[in-house]
């Protein structure tokens, strides 16, 4: 039950900060991607005020063997530089300029963004589905024989 | 100069990592949009999904409650046939390469996650080269 409250709260605070920061605005994420245009830094200012709180956070969750609510804490795994992350890289890239929207936005404006916003996470969603056996496949593919 | 919206940036920025913050600390978990939906969707989340479920009910419903002080536009295209396409490549990619923006940007990059900044680094550039493409040489978008 805890565990639920503070995930909703989590959620919430980063649902209010996506829209605050104008995360929601396609036009400024696009600005961003638009180098050769009329260029949108507004999204550095965003990373930059999330990175500083959230790399505080990795420094008290390197001290602690578990998480407040006792759950393991999330430790760096293998950072292998494999095809999937970087193609799935590149197609994201891709899509997030298409559009503007990426995960977070796309759910963070479901209430505000129209039936585009409402299409839109409907595709997301058949993409993650569509995504599936290639992660498994990736896993077999890393595990080691 | 400083414009304002660049400070509204910096504050919702600000947010954004205290949630992942909490998320992190309090939960244990990685505050990724593309991990936690994606989780849910193809059936990975299994034991998480109730706290799972919690995040994305308050990261739609805090915006929904908050539309009379905030009221602020998408401004997402209007046409179906591309926000389709993006939405499908934004849902594939980023599964597959398991993290986007909150992932392995804001969560990756603050823990100097190799794969993170390599992550960033490439769908940003992907990201600005079809742009650039898009935008200035064919002006579809």
């Amino acid at each position: 039950m805890l565990r639920a409250v503070s995930a909703g709260v989590a959620g919430a605070v980063f649902g209010l900060g996506l829209v605050v920061s104008g995360m929601t605005d396609t036009t400024k994420v696009q600005g961003w991607l638009d180098v050769f245009g009329d260029w949108d830094p507004t999204l550095a200012f965003v990373m930059g005020g999330a990175i500083v709180p959230m790399a505080v956070a990795w420094r008290v969750a390197a001290r602690r063997r578990v998480s407040v609510l006792g759950t393991a804490l999330p430790r760096l795994g293998p950072q292998r530089l494999d095809p999937g992350l970087i193609w799935g890289s590149v197609l994201f890239g891709a899509g997030w300029a298409l559009a503007g929207l990426c995960p977070g936005p796309a759910l963070a404006s479901l209430s505000f963004g129209g039936t585009g916003g409402l299409a839109f996470f409907a595709a997301m969603l058949v993409g993650m589905l569509a995504a599936a056996p290639f992660r498994a496949a990736l896993r077999r593919a890393a595990a080691p024989t | 100069m400083i414009e304002t919206d660049w400070l509204w940036g910096l504050a919702g920025g600000a947010l954004i990592g205290t949630a992942g913050a909490i998320f992190l600390l309090m939960n244990g978990r990685v505050m990724g949009a593309s991990g936690l939906v994606g989780g849910i969707v193809d059936g990975t989340d299994r034991g998480m999904w109730r706290e799972t479920a919690a995040f994305l009910g308050g990261l739609i419903l805090a915006p929904a409650l908050l539309r009379p002080v905030f009221a602020t536009e998408t401004h997402l295209t209007d046409s179906l046939p591309l926000i389709l396409v993006a939405g499908l490549m934004v849902g594939f990619g980023s599964r597959l390469a398991n993290g986007c923006t909150s992932g392995h940007g804001v969560c990756g990059i603050s823990r100097l996650s190799l794969r993170g900044i390599v992550a960033t680094a490439v769908y940003i550039g992907a990201g600005g080269v079809v742009m650039a493409l898009l935008r200035h040489l064919w002006g579809v978008i």
